[in-house]
């Protein structure tokens, strides 16, 4: 038995994967941004950086949370259906005022989340399997809540938090990058956050350890519902209008990427909090860029898919299996 | 039939196999013996060609055989039969006997009336009368290792390797099993038979090798060995080896308390795994549980921690009733497990050796559900030090410490939890010498300090020197107990070897 | 050497202790209960809609139902391994663009170019996931992306629908009806009579199963698991490609916003046809079952009118729900 207490030498090939791994999203993204700089005309503009900090917070709040699910190696597949119910529940309850409105959208995505992690936590159904059912019903149940109908928003303060600014970034950003502190603290400082992790690493160890592993499973689908629920708020206030039909469509698919882009393993054990951001951040610049440079849509899709698989490959060799 | 010669296999550095030798002759029912880690499954696993011996060779029918797997040998006809089933259990009887051979009919297509027709047949030889339609799922566990046996001797088997056939067996099926291993016999088939249990060994096999330690430590025939030889054996260590790794370290200077027990465990009942076990352990007292593989000490454990469904029996703790199957509660009402397969039931391989310390202390290291690091690195340092717990540093994944240094992260991970009831399921397992002894000090010191520690090992003498009682365990039931002068290595064996009446 | 030459008479008999009648009923639900659920449903649906029980209704379910029911079938063979397939929507919609734009080179080039393409699809997937042994779910999702993306560029990024022309052979094929029934019904039943076979009288199938049950287990018996994994996503990959095929020719066009959460409609489909994602078993007559469930269910609402067809996808949600956890307590209770 080896009795040293230095790492093991892994071979090269696999130390650079693992390297990709932990890094790579930040290398490309820097790459991507010097390439622009030198290709892309008023690149570095403010109003530019606004509209893609603008374009990308959705997708980075719903990533927080798919990133927390994903750490203990579960999947949220309803986080599109939680964006279209918190806009369809939105101009119900604009009647008693913004504050109650956004409070019930939210409680909605608490609602979705309780279902989903009863069902992963106590019932012991796949993370997959439990999810997609409320992925199928859940928009379903917006769309019958808004009549089918888009409707639009007029009330004044959920339109600002769309467009107003604070210090010159615009709220979503501001609401994006908060939640990210929170979440970066969550999964540091709590108690909650160090369990989760452990429970994705080795759920056997855990439940010899005596973790709530139930209690701690249940909390992480509530709050992925809400993360998105937010989400959804704000795409609502940005759009000005409540689209349940479309609002957060292939939003699972886009949070997924980010946090495997981000270097979360999909086995869970580690949930990667800047990484994640960095993941839907590269992915939106990707998006950009093509777009830009008038490569159209369809490009775009097929090197997500690429970067996807890549991620993943890296991800596989860099832990070795 | 099978020759394997001067088996060497290695695993990074560690000696598995030591020239190691086994011949079995036609019709020959050969026992292979040694405890956990004694090399038994390295050999069979470099028989079927799981692993490639470093050195020697394994011969079949004279000639050489190189299998590449598994599926390879059993084409050569040398089939295992494993402890967990290797066989669908979804899928039909029937078709899990005849997968890959099914009858066929024009284009093709199965047969599955002939399917069906020949399973039955088949399996009603091995005394399994069932709807061969219905899942395998649904037979009981001893007819399905009976379809697991059929399908591997209905391969043209010249060599069938049975490891640990009857842990799951009720005893009636047992008499069918050795029903059909004299039919294989009478085939001129040879048998490697694995066992722990003594009496079926004397009832059913002829020749015998016992390993310990990676070597052949006897090869002969059964008879002329007698149970409590056959018994040393396994479990003795020679002199010479004494020698070399020095005596253990525990100094028996603690004394157990006189008052009432803090662990009280009674009548722990799990359907094939244990049997009524009750036993007892007071505060600074060390209580061995003595037996052989299989015989319900890691079941006993962890019926104690919460982990295993039990069909009866209670657990208190300090007088306190502990909530059966919750390990949360177990943990909450002070006991700790330290379980004996690090790997997959101990440390958590993504985080830290920090993070790993600190995980089941980590409701009192918080405030309102906020860690506080501070807390957490004065307890890491502390136990890092008082343990020696030789790593870069607290930041270091844990999954690079070698196997003695993740052991000790593991009794940090409980003392840091400051339990009332230490169960240690073979704490030295796996890990060097100089590791082995630091461990064997420490459970000395906690002891001292007041714990009640049960202590599972199947190294002889760590048991008999580290324990203040021993309580032996067979087929999932306490068979005795010893203490005091009795408590020696010789007074444990002969326990184990007494005949079952 | 055989064993029937050994056969005498053996001491003991076992039973079948852990199968108990409430296991059978048990097993008969899990099998059964969609097409339980589907007759009652008809059932109750005559009684209330007098629309309902009509030839011509009736008939468009059917037709309705077949385009998701082969791909459902596709998706069937998938799951049992114990995989899932993800990327048979936007497959599907790729599959239609594919036809209306090949339908230009004739008939047969728009029924093999979309399956030609669709299969290959499938085979990358089945290499990733087989060989370089990525996770199923992954390789999907990116397949998913990859397809909608293919689809997009053909189509100049949606703006080009193409037409397949009126009374041309395919439109035929696909508008065409035989006995009251449009042409695509006869054919999903065609295919699954041939699923059906496939995997339940075939080496192949028993290969199926037995990766989904207990794929080590399998591989030691002999199962050729990387190539049964391979061909049954060439296989989801290529029914998709049909289906959408087919679609196209039946609506005329290849309509590229087609498939977009099919997939999950699907998975549903087959999860509420009793074959369990976590794989190893499930029947291609459940599968058939959850599809017309979906459709009859879609219908009923319809019938209901003031009703929007949102109402479809509550109802299906919430019955996948039920159905999870029943099959969820169901297995566990046969397990124990």
């Amino acid at each position: 038995m080896n009795e040293t207490a230095v790492a093991l030498p892994r071979p090269t090939g696999g130390r650079i994967l693992a390297w990709l791994q932990n890094y790579g999203v930040y290398a490309a993204i820097a790459a991507l941004v010097v390439v622009n700089i030198a290709i892309t005309p008023h690149f570095l503009t403010v109003e530019n950086l606004r509209t893609q900090l603008v374009q990308v917070a959705p997708v980075v709040i719903v990533s927080l949370g798919m990133a927390l699910v994903i750490g203990t190696e579960g999947v949220d597949l309803s986080v599109g259906s939680v964006m279209a119910l918190a806009t369809a529940l939105l101009p119900l309850y604009l009647g008693y005022g913004a504050g109650p409105a956004i409070l019930v959208a939210l409680l909605g995505g608490v609602a979705v989340g309780l279902v989903n992690g009863s069902l992963v936590a106590f019932v012991n159904v796949q993370p997959i399997v439990a999810t997609l059912c409320l992925f199928v019903g859940g928009r379903g149940l917006a769309l019958v809540l808004a009549g089918g109908r888009l409707k639009d928003v007029h009330d004044v303060t959920l339109l600002n938090l769309g467009s107003s600014s604070v210090a010159g970034v615009p709220l979503p950003v501001v609401v994006a990058g908060a939640l990210t502190l929170v979440v970066t603290g969550v999964v540091r400082r709590t108690t909650f956050g160090r369990q989760l992790v452990a429970i994705g690493g080795n759920r056997t160890a855990s439940v010899l350890s005596g973790l709530p592993v139930r209690r701690v499973l249940l909390l992480v689908y509530v709050l992925s519902g809400v993360l998105a629920a937010v989400a959804g708020v704000l795409a609502t206030a940005r759009l000005q209008a409540s689209d349940p039909s479309s609002l957060g469509l292939l939003m699972e698919l886009s949070a997924i990427t980010a946090v495997v882009v981000g270097g979360t393993p999909l086995t869970g054990g580690r949930v990667r909090v800047l990484g994640t951001v960095a993941g839907a951040l590269l992915i939106q610049l990707v998006r950009a860029t093509l777009i830009k440079h008038n490569l159209p849509d369809s490009v775009a899709q097929m090197v997500q898919a690429v970067i996807i698989l890549a991620a993943v490959y890296a991800a596989r060799g860099g832990s070795g299996r | 039939m099978l020759d394997a010669r001067d088996i060497v296999k290695r695993f990074t550095g560690v000696l598995a196999l030591d020239r190691v030798s086994l011949s079995l002759r036609p019709g020959e029912v050969h026992a292979l013996v040694g405890e956990n880690g004694a090399g038994k499954s390295t050999l069979i696993k470099v028989i079927t060609g799981v692993y490639r011996p470093d050195d020697g060779e394994v011969r079949l029918a004279g000639r050489p055989a190189r299998f590449t797997g598994p599926l390879d040998a059993g084409r050569a006809g040398v089939q295992a039969v494993h402890q967990e089933i290797g066989l669908v259990p979804d899928l039909s009887v029937a078709r899990n006997l005849l997968l890959g051979r099914e009858p066929r009919r024009a284009f093709g297509l199965l047969d599955a009336r002939r399917m069906h027709e020949t399973a039955a047949r088949t399996l009603a030889a091995y005394g399994v009368r069932v709807d061969v339609r219905l899942p395998l799922r649904s037979l009981g566990v001893g007819a399905q290792q009976m379809v697991a046996l059929a399908r591997a001797v209905s391969v043209d088997a010249r060599v069938v390797i049975m490891d640990e056939p009857t842990s799951s067996l009720e005893p009636r099926e047992v008499d069918t099993l050795f029903g059909v291993i004299d039919r294989l016999r009478d085939q001129g088939i040879a048998v490697v038979y694995v066992s722990h249990r003594l009496d079926e060994l004397y009832r059913i096999c002829d020749g015998v090798t016992v390993l310990r330690d990676g070597r052949v430590v006897h090869q002969g025939t059964l008879a002329d060995l007698n149970r409590i030889h056959l018994v040393s054996l396994m479990l003795g260590r020679d002199v010479a080896q004494v020698r070399a790794e020095g005596v253990t370290r525990f100094s028996g200077a603690h004394e157990a308390s006189a008052g009432p027990p803090v662990l009280e465990a009674y009548g722990l009942s799990s359907r094939h795994l244990l049997d009524g076990v009750s036993l007892t352990v007071r505060p600074r007292e060390v209580v061995g549980l003595g037996g052989l593989l299989g015989a319900g000490r890691t079941e006993t454990a962890k019926a104690i921690a919460g982990v295993l469904p039990l069909d009866a029996g209670r657990v208190t703790v300090a007088g306190l009733r502990v909530r059966r199957g919750s390990a949360t509660a177990a943990v909450r009402a002070g006991i700790a497990l330290l379980p004996e397969d690090r790997k997959a039931e101990g440390i958590v391989p993504t985080l830290s050796v920090r993070d790993n310390i600190a995980l089941a202390a980590l409701p009192r290291l918080a405030r309102g559900g906020l860690v506080s690091d501070a807390r957490i690195d004065r307890i890491v340092d502390t136990f890092m030090k008082r343990l020696r717990i030789k790593a870069t540093g607290p930041h270091q994944p844990v999954a690079e410490l070698s196997g003695g240094n993740q052991q000790k992260v593991l009794l940090a991970r409980w003392m840091a939890t400051e339990p009332k009831v230490l169960l240690l399921d073979e704490p030295t397992r796996g890990i060097d010498v100089g590791a082995k002894a630091e461990v064997q000090a420490l459970v000395d010191e906690l002891a001292e300090a007041g714990l009640a520690v049960l202590l599972i090992s199947s190294d002889l003498e760590e048991l008999v020197e580290g324990s203040d009682r021993v309580v032996v365990l067979k087929n999932g039931a306490v068979v005795g107990e010893l203490i005091g002068d009795e408590l020696t290595e010789e007074g444990v064996m002969t326990t184990i070897a007494a005949e079952v009446q | 050497m055989t064993t029937e030459q050994a056969a005498t008479d053996a001491p003991v008999t076992h039973d079948t202790y852990a199968l108990g009648r409430r296991d059978r009923v048990f097993g008969l639900i899990q099998r059964h209960g969609a097409t339980a659920v589907l007759v009652l449903l008809l059932a109750v649906g005559s009684l209330s809609f007098s629309r309902f029980p009509t030839t011509e209704n009736l008939g468009d379910i059917a037709i309705t139902s077949s385009f998701p029911a082969m791909v459902a079938l596709g998706m069937t063979f998938v799951i049992i391994t114990g995989g899932i397939d993800l990327s048979v929507g936007s497959v599907f919609a790729l599959g239609g663009v594919l036809a209306a734009y090949a339908v230009r080179w004739g008939t047969a080039a728009g029924l093999l170019v979309p399956l030609a393409v669709c299969g290959a699809i499938g085979l990358v997937q089945g290499l990733l996931i087989a060989r370089v042994r990525l996770a199923p779910f992954i390789v999907t999702l990116a397949g998913l992306l990859g397809a909608r993306g293919l689809l997009l560029s053909i189509s100049h990024e949606g703006a080009t629908t193409y037409l397949i022309p009126h009374g041309s052979l395919l439109a035929r094929l696909g508008q065409g009806r035989l006995f009251g029934l449009g042409q695509p019904v006869y054919l999903t039943l065609a295919l699954f009579v041939i699923g059906a076979v496939l995997l339940q009288r075939t080496g192949f199938g028993q290969a199926v199963y037995a990766i989904g049950g207990a794929e080590d287990a399998a591989a030691l018996m002999g199962v050729r698991v990387a190539r049964t994994k391979i061909i049954v996503y060439v296989l989801s990959g290529t029914l998709a490609g049909l289906s959408g095929a087919l679609n196209a020719a039946r609506l005329s066009s290849g309509v590229t916003i087609l498939g977009t959460g099919m997939e999950l409609d699907v998975i549903a489909a087959v999860v509420i046809g009793g074959t369990l994602l976590t794989g190893g078993a499930g029947s291609v007559s459940g599968t058939i079952a959850g599809v017309l469930l979906l459709g009859v269910i879609q219908n009923l609402i319809n019938q209901i009118g003031d009703l929007s067809s949102s109402y479809q996808q509550v109802v299906s949600g919430a019955f996948l729900a039920v159905v999870v956890v029943v099959q969820t307590y169901l297995s566990r209770a046969r397990r124990l």
